[in-house]
Formats: structure tokens, C-alpha cells, sequence
């Protein structure tokens, strides 16, 4: 990194001229240009499919490009692969982890390092790296044990102890709390100060003003502009990404609440396999007219949350959950689903939709039971679903390349208009969905957010489950927050700020019971007291 | 140059139909080539092999015959092989149910004319249904891997049939020959008036109509298809695993069951210790070659059974093994398990080393 602070200024450490990359008929990069001098922090910015990933994993050799060339220092390089990226002093940190939960720290890093190692100096390197940029880790830890910040920790250091000149970092702060990204944002600023270039992909765009000294934005495979993200506004970098004015959306007062429509009680579940998590004692309630939000890190319970009240992991007893005042705790998704209640889970590609098959079959996936005639003597009402399909196509602006594609043919954005559309369709009294606008590019997010307050407005109880605070802040009437599987109390979004979320989201509302780890639950007697919680206390008594 | 694939961006339909095409194209250049290695005129003995079977109306006859049960068991299969279940225990279940069934015509001989053979259908499929069951409670109860246990049913069943031939079910007259008393004319399955064709023919055709429609139009066949594609999202729309291995053993031990039982009380007309030219495994390549969808197994049935006729002609005038059936089945499925890769992915010549 010394070396990099004496090149000349001017120079850059890498520059990507006029890259193209076509996969069968699609280019994913059109004659793209990036260039980074040592000690930027360059932000790239574009909507889902916009190519930001296809240009980072060029430039860090996981694939090569069908056109252009790739400098490094000024000189011509072809990466083949990403062993040869790192060893030109390429890191990458990529939003999903690649860690093995059963190994320690120093043995994950061990595993990415190249040639033979020695744990004892490594854990002693790992400790003088953490240590040096503010990360602190612990060697010996099982990564299982740590919390989602921490395994990025890992990721991050892992990179560091190879001396980068370039660190990538593919939407670090996603899955982090606002405590644990302003940490994120020292380290980086340090890093830079030395001299290494941080390439910074991220859809925040107040993280990007924020933290980043120039930013590229990409749409549809093209660069559209290189712009200096601090002269800017968060709108007018949208509207790059976009390339049209994003529709606000419209937040109007709701009618007062009406009857509780959707309600958990006391609900315990223990962890379904060793890195599940278990639900604590999860009492929630939604009325009719309201937009109820659960915000969160990632892997706190929001999936197992969303499977309990859907119905596709049942609850040990009926009255832990009610739908439309019905208890149903005990009954399947189908039975919830005939309450009038409507899911949309996180997944799309083989949760919510079946990728290879059409949009008119996964209209029957969740609509076979429900009514409308779909389903007639066991025998399926073919131009009935096509119907629907279409119907759902047009009312939510899916936009598809032919009639009636596969799931996968779809983009995220358009896939996620569908499901969604898909269950309003059926107008629901309950709507339940996990992560609504999740990979979903800024003009798709709009319109989901604008039908979920519409839907609320005509008098529907929706829960939304989500780790945007800044979506949960648009939409919600009352704001809970969800902790290593405990949900605190949902309070009115104008009487809570991002300060008090993130605060909860660290765990403040936790029972202290077990606020030193997750080992101690059968110990842990519920105030709830379920038929299952109390089970559990005595056999292990 | 090299050469690349290349992922489509969607799976190629043309490419569905035409791969089993290609594969048989290829297995009959690769069995050219066999024949070649052993000293006979290749185009020659493809002749023997392929065509010559079905050139007279005799041959035909026997090539329905051993289409049937292919048919009835691969149109099963390919039910389970949809769902993701693979189930290639078939000889078991086929096995299990010509023992059930045999039953009737080896224990109560007396029984009427009317009630025996519709009695002796029912228990073969029930006894296919059983052998199936097993594989299916394994697996919902303990996760267990069903292509080891419906497997290894198989050798149970096929030595559960030796002892019985053997030791109790022996027939007291038959001078010790391995072999249960003769089935009674009441006993057998009526034949449709030309050479040893029987009303198996008819229910493998039945069974075809009956599994598209159930596969194509049904709630049944819609949750059959998603739970094999995707089981995450078949328990979001509410349907159950566990039932549907209930339902695809069930069906494809029923079929492989009759099958059976049509083979004791057709062309066998009693229970000895080899019942089947490997009609169970050889119905996993009918499945496979038929794209896991009844009418194309109805097809592929036919191929099979080509094969299996093309082994004895060559046998007869070439004095080559019997094996040579087996081998042209082997090469066949290697070669579809293959082309299948062009249905997600395009061949290119890429220039340059890398």
C-alpha cells in the first residue's frame, strides 16, 4: 500500500476501457469505462440488472469480459480468474458470505489464503489486522456463534491480510445495523486514507453522498453518467438510475384502525436446524386499515416469523395465531389462506413462484384453494388462471418479453410486481410479506409500496417484514422491531426515530434471560407460559 | 478452438423432443460400430437388430407384448421422476405383485371363473402398492434415501418369489421344477384375438390416457409437478410432501404391480423364479426416454421393446449374447442422460485456448 501513495497523481490503479460482456443475445455490458485512481472510494451505482455485478466480477476475474481491456497500473492485464485478481492485489467482499458456520475465524480465513499456513501466526496476523482497523475479532470464535456484522468482519480482514490496493465491496451495509455501518464507513475511510481504492457498490443512496468521492451509474449496461455524489441529491442520483422522475409515493392519513385482523399471541417456536432461530414469546397484532412494519437485521427470526404466520411451519398451539379472529395456529397455509389471509415470502425464485414454470401456473400455486372457481372437481380451469394471469400483467404493469413466461424469464422488479399482484388480485383482509422490495429496482419499489398503502387505505390489515428503514418509514402506521427471534413492541412510526430502531435492533428489548447468548432457551421459562415453552422448561428441569 | 456450453436462457423446447431423437440416432452409430469391432457387417446387423423385428406381423405381435409392460411401469415411473422421487425399485414392486396375484390361482384354484382374475388383478396391484409403500414410509418417517431402499427391495421380493416357487408354493406334480401349478384357463388374461397379445396391451393404453390427463389438467398432476420442482414453494401453496410420496409410490407400485400380475396370468401363465427380463430398470430409461410424460412413454415403450426383440434376433442369426440387448439399453440411456445437457445448454466452437 506504500507503493501506492508514491505513484504519481493522475495515475490510476485500475482502469476497465469499453467492456462488453454478452451472454447469448443479452448484453450485460455495453462499452463500459471505469477508471480508479489509488484512494478513491468509488461508488457504483444502478438498478437491479443494470450490470453492476457482471463489471465487478470481470474485474475481479470470475468472468471474462466478451470485449474492451482491463488495466492495472497502467498496464494491460487479463484476469482468468479470481486466484490471479488477488494476486494482482484485488479483494472482494461479497454481500452474500461464503463462510463455513462450523469452522473458526482464523480457519475460514486460513481456507482463502493461499499455499500452506500456520494457524497460531495467522489467529496472531488476523488479531494485529482487526485490531489495526477497528474490526474487532476474536481468532478462535465459531463462526456460527457470531452475529451477521461480525461474519462480514471476517470477510472484510479476510481481504485485508492479503494488503489489497483494491477492495470491492458488493452492498456491505444490506444486512448491517446503522450502529455497525457507520463502523463500516471509519474502516473504509481509513483504508482510503492509505492509499487502497474501494470500489463501492450500494442502492443507499445517502450511504453513496456520504461516503463515496465519485460514483459511475449504469443503466442498462451503459454508463449514464460519472458524477460527484456529493454535489448531488439523493433524488437526482435516483433519477440517473432510473432515468425518470421516481414516482413519490403518496402517504396519505388512514382511516382509524379497525379490528385486530392478524394476531400473534405468545408465540414460541424452537430453531428448525442448528442455525435456525428460535421465536421468544412473539405477540403482534394488526388491524384493519393498518400497515404494520417489522424491521430487523437479516437472519433474526424474520424468516421463521413469516413462515409461523403463513402457516407453512405451524405453531404448537390453534390460539397462537388468529386470522380474522379466527384461531388457527394449528392449520396449514391453505386454511389461513381461506380466513382471507394473502403471503408473499421473501424468496421469489422458488418460493413465491415456481421459476421454470408460467405466470398462469403460478397463479394456481397459491389461488387452488381460495375461491374463484379456479379449480373445478379436481380439474384445472386452464383459460380461468390464464385469465387471472393476465389480468394481474396488466393491473401491475408486469412487463414480459412474451405472453404468459416462465417465473425465471422474469426480472426481479417485474417478478416481484406479480406475486405481489397475484395475491391483491384476490383482495385480501390480510396481507403478510417479507421483504417487499427487496432486490427490486427503485420504479418497481414504488409502485409495491404505493399498492401496499392502497391496500391498507380500502380497509386491509398488512404486515410488512423488512430491513429498509427507510421503506418502513414511508409506509408504516406502527414500527416493531425483531431481535435473535423476540419482537418488541410496535410503536407508532411518528413516535420513533432511527436512533431508537437501531437500538432495538442491537437487541435492547431482548428479556435479559438470555442476553448472553442463544444456548440458555429451555432454561428460559416463558411469560407466556404455551403448552409447548412450559414442556420444554420441565424436561429440562 | 474449443468447445463451449453455454447457457440458454431458457430451457429449449425444440430440444426436449429432439434429444431422445439424437440419443437413439447416436446409440445406433455406437452399436454400428460394436458390431464392426466383433467382425459383422454393421449395416447388416443394425438391420437384424432394428428393423427386422418389426417386418413381420408376428414379430409385431410380440413387440406389444413386451411394450405392455414397459408401458404400465414406465408411465408410473415417470409420475415419480416428476415429483423427484426416484423410485427404480420397479422390479420389485413388479415382482411383489405377480406374487400377490399368483396367489388366487396357487391357493384357492376353486375360486369362480368371474371372481378370480378381477380378484388377482386387484391383489397385484395391492401387492405392487405394498412394496412400494415401504420405501414411501421410510422416507416421510426417517428422510431415508429411497433410491437404496426401493433398490434393495428388490432383491427381497426377487428371492421372497424363489423360496415361495421353491419351497410352498411348488407344484406337487411338477417333477421338482422350480415352478408353481399351471394357471387355469380362468386364471388368464383373455387375448385380443391376435397371437399372444393380451388385455395388458389395453390397460397400458388406459393407463397412458389416465396419467396425461391427470398430469396435465389435475390439481393432483399440478401439485405432483411442483413439489418435484420446486418443494419450498409447493408447501407456500399448501401441499404436502409427505402426500405426495404417498401418492406417486402408491401409483407407480399399483402399475408395476399389474404389470406383474398381467405377465404371470399373460405370456407366463404361472409363477417361476425369473418372471421378468429386467422389465422394472429397463421402464427407468422408457420414462426417461418418454420426457417423464405418459405419451411419450407410450413411444418410448415401443423402442424398449424393439431393443429387447432386436437382442434375441441377433442372438438367433448373428450368435451374438443376449447381452447385446442390455448393452444397446445401457448405451441408450447414457446417451439421452446426455443430450438432456442440450436442453439448458447451447454447443459453441470458442477460438483461442482458454
Amino acid at each position: 500500500m506504500t507503493d501506492a501513495q508514491a505513484e504519481p497523481v493522475g495515475e490510476y490503479l485500475l482502469e476497465a476501457l469499453d467492456i462488453v460482456k454478452r451472454f447469448g443475445d443479452f448484453t450485460a455490458n455495453d462499452r463500459v469505462t471505469l477508471r480508479l485512481p489509488p484512494g478513491e472510494i468509488h461508488a457504483l451505482l444502478g438498478e437491479n440488472g443494470a450490470g453492476k455485478s457482471t463489471l465487478v466480477k470481470i474485474v475481479y476475474g470470475a468472468l471474462q469480459p466478451t470485449g474492451g481491456q482491463l488495466r492495472w497500473g497502467g498496464e494491460t492485464v487479463e484476469i482468468p480468474n479470481p486466484a490471479a485478481a488477488r494476486r494482482l492485489g484485488i479483494g472482494m467482499v461479497f454481500q452474500h458470505f461464503s463462510l463455513f458456520d462450523a469452522l473458526t475465524v482464523a480457519e475460514n480465513i486460513a481456507l482463502a489464503l493461499p499455499g500452506r499456513f500456520d494457524l497460531v501466526s495467522l489467529a496472531e496476523r488476523i488479531a494485529r489486522v482487526s485490531a489495526e482497523y477497528g474490526l474487532p475479532l476474536e481468532p478462535t470464535a465459531l463462526v456460527a456463534d457470531l452475529s451477521v456484522g461480525e461474519r462480514q468482519r471476517i470477510e472484510i480482514v479476510r481481504c485485508l491480510i492479503q494488503e489489497p490496493r483494491l477492495l470491492i465491496m458488493d452492498e456491505p451495509t444490506a444486512v448491517l445495523t446503522p450502529q455497525e455501518a457507520d463502523q463500516l464507513f471509519v474502516t473504509l475511510r481509513r483504508l482510503a486514507g492509505e492509499g487502497c481504492a474501494v470500489l463501492y457498490i450500494s442502492h443507499r443512496l445517502e450511504e453513496v453522498k456520504q461516503l463515496c468521492h465519485h460514483a459511475t451509474i449504469l443503466r442498462h449496461g451503459e454508463v449514464v453518467a460519472n458524477v460527484d455524489p456529493q454535489a448531488e441529491t439523493a433524488a437526482s442520483l435516483a433519477r440517473l438510475m432510473v432515468g425518470a422522475d421516481v414516482h413519490a409515493v403518496n402517504a396519505e392519513t388512514h382511516a382509524p384502525a379497525g379490528p385486530p385482523m392478524l394476531a400473534a399471541v405468545s408465540l414460541s417456536l424452537p430453531a428448525d436446524g442448528p442455525f435456525g432461530v428460535a421465536l421468544r414469546d412473539v405477540s403482534l397484532e394488526v388491524r384493519a386499515g393498518e400497515v404494520v412494519a417489522i424491521a430487523g437485521v437479516a437472519g433474526n427470526g424474520q424468516s421463521e416469523l413469516f413462515e409461523a404466520l403463513s402457516g407453512e411451519r405451524p405453531a404448537p398451539v390453534p390460539e397462537a395465531i388468529a386470522v380474522a379472529g379466527e384461531p388457527c395456529g394449528t392449520r396449514d397455509v391453505t386454511a389461513r389462506r381461506r380466513l382471507g389471509a394473502a403471503f408473499v415470502p421473501e424468496e421469489r425464485l422458488g418460493h413465491s413462484a415456481v421459476p421454470g414454470f408460467v405466470l398462469s401456473d403460478n397463479v394456481l400455486l397459491t389461488r387452488h384453494a381460495s375461491g374463484g372457481g379456479l379449480v373445478r372437481v379436481g380439474v384445472v380451469d386452464r383459460p380461468g388462471i390464464r385469465a387471472v394471469a393476465e389480468r394481474v400483467t396488466q393491473r401491475f404493469d408486469v412487463r414480459t418479453s412474451r405472453a404468459d413466461p416462465p417465473a425465471q424469464a422474469l426480472s426481479g422488479g417485474n417478478l416481484q410486481k406479480f406475486v405481489v399482484g397475484r395475491e391483491l388480485d384476490r383482495e385480501p383482509a390480510v396481507l403478510v410479506i417479507n421483504q417487499p422490495t427487496w432486490g427490486v429496482d427503485a420504479g418497481a419499489a414504488a409502485l409495491i409500496r404505493q399498492v401496499l398503502l392502497d391496500m391498507a387505505e380500502s380497509g386491509a390489515a398488512v404486515l410488512i417484514i423488512s430491513q429498509d428503514l427507510d421503506e418502513i418509514f414511508e409506509i408504516a402506521d406502527r414500527i416493531a422491531v425483531i431481535s435473535r427471534g423476540e419482537l418488541s413492541a410496535a410503536h407508532p412510526a411518528g413516535e420513533i426515530d432511527r436512533e431508537r430502531i437501531g437500538l432495538l435492533m442491537a437487541g435492547a428489548h431482548e428479556s435479559a434471560a438470555h442476553g448472553d447468548g442463544a444456548g440458555c432457551e429451555a432454561a428460559n421459562p416463558r411469560r407466556g407460559g404455551s403448552g409447548r415453552g412450559a414442556g420444554d422448561g420441565e424436561a429440562a428441569a | 478452438m474449443r468447445l463451449q456450453l453455454q447457457v440458454r436462457s431458457q430451457p429449449s423446447r425444440a430440444m426436449t423432443a429432439l434429444s431422445p431423437v439424437i440419443a437413439i440416432a447416436l446409440t445406433v452409430c455406437v452399436g454400428g460400430v460394436i458390431f464392426a469391432a466383433r467382425g459383422l457387417d454393421p449395416l447388416h446387423a443394425l438391420y437384424v437388430y432394428f428393423v427386422e423385428p418389426v417386418t413381420t406381423m408376428w414379430s409385431i405381435e410380440e413387440l406389444i407384448v413386451k411394450a405392455a409392460p414397459l408401458v404400465l411401469i414406465g408411465a408410473g415411473l415417470a409420475v415419480c421422476f416428476r415429483a423427484n422421487l426416484w423410485n427404480i425399485g420397479a422390479e420389485g414392486q413388479f415382482t411383489a405383485g405377480a406374487i400377490a396375484g399368483g396367489a388366487i390361482p396357487v391357493m384357492a384354484p376353486d375360486l369362480g371363473p368371474w371372481v378370480s382374475l378381477p380378484l388377482m388383478l386387484a391383489l397385484g396391484m395391492l401387492g405392487g402398492m405394498a412394496w412400494a409403500a415401504v420405501p414411501a414410509l421410510l422416507r416421510n418417517r426417517f428422510g431415508t434415501n429411497e433410491i437404496l431402499t426401493s433398490l434393495m427391495l428388490v432383491y427381497v421380493a426377487q428371492y421372497l418369489l424363489d423360496w415361495l416357487v421353491r419351497g410352498p408354493w411348488r407344484d406337487p406334480h411338477g417333477f421338482n421344477f422350480p415352478k408353481t401349478v399351471a394357471f387355469q384357463d380362468w386364471h388368464l388374461l383373455p387375448t385380443l384375438g391376435f397371437g399372444r397379445v393380451h388385455l395388458g396391451a389395453v390397460f397400458a393404453v388406459i393407463a397412458v390416457v389416465v396419467l396425461f390427463v391427470l398430469m396435465s389438467r389435475t390439481l393432483k398432476g399440478f401439485e405432483i409437478r411442483v413439489s418435484g420442482d420446486a418443494p419450498r414453494a409447493a408447501g407456500f401453496g399448501g401441499f404436502s410432501r409427505p402426500r405426495t410420496v404417498w401418492f406417486c409410490f402408491g401409483l407407480a407400485g399399483a402399475l408395476a404391480g399389474l404389470a406383474g400380475i398381467c405377465e404371470a396370468a399373460g405370456p407366463i401363465g404361472q409363477l417361476q423364479p425369473h418372471i421378468s427380463p429386467g422389465y422394472g430398470f429397463t421402464a427407468i430409461i422408457v420414462a426417461f426416454l418418454g420426457r417423464l410424460n405418459p405419451i411419450g412413454v407410450l413411444l418410448a415403450g415401443i423402442v424398449l421393446a424393439i431393443s429387447y426383440l432386436g437382442g434375441e434376433a441377433v442372438q438367433v442369426e448373428l450368435g451374438l449374447s443376449d447381452k447385446t440387448a442390455k448393452v444397446f439399453q445401457g448405451v441408450l440411456l447414457f446417451f439421452i442422460l446426455a443430450c438432456d445437457t442440450l436442453i439448458r445448454y447451447r454447443v459453441r466452437w470458442v477460438a483461442g485456448r482458454r
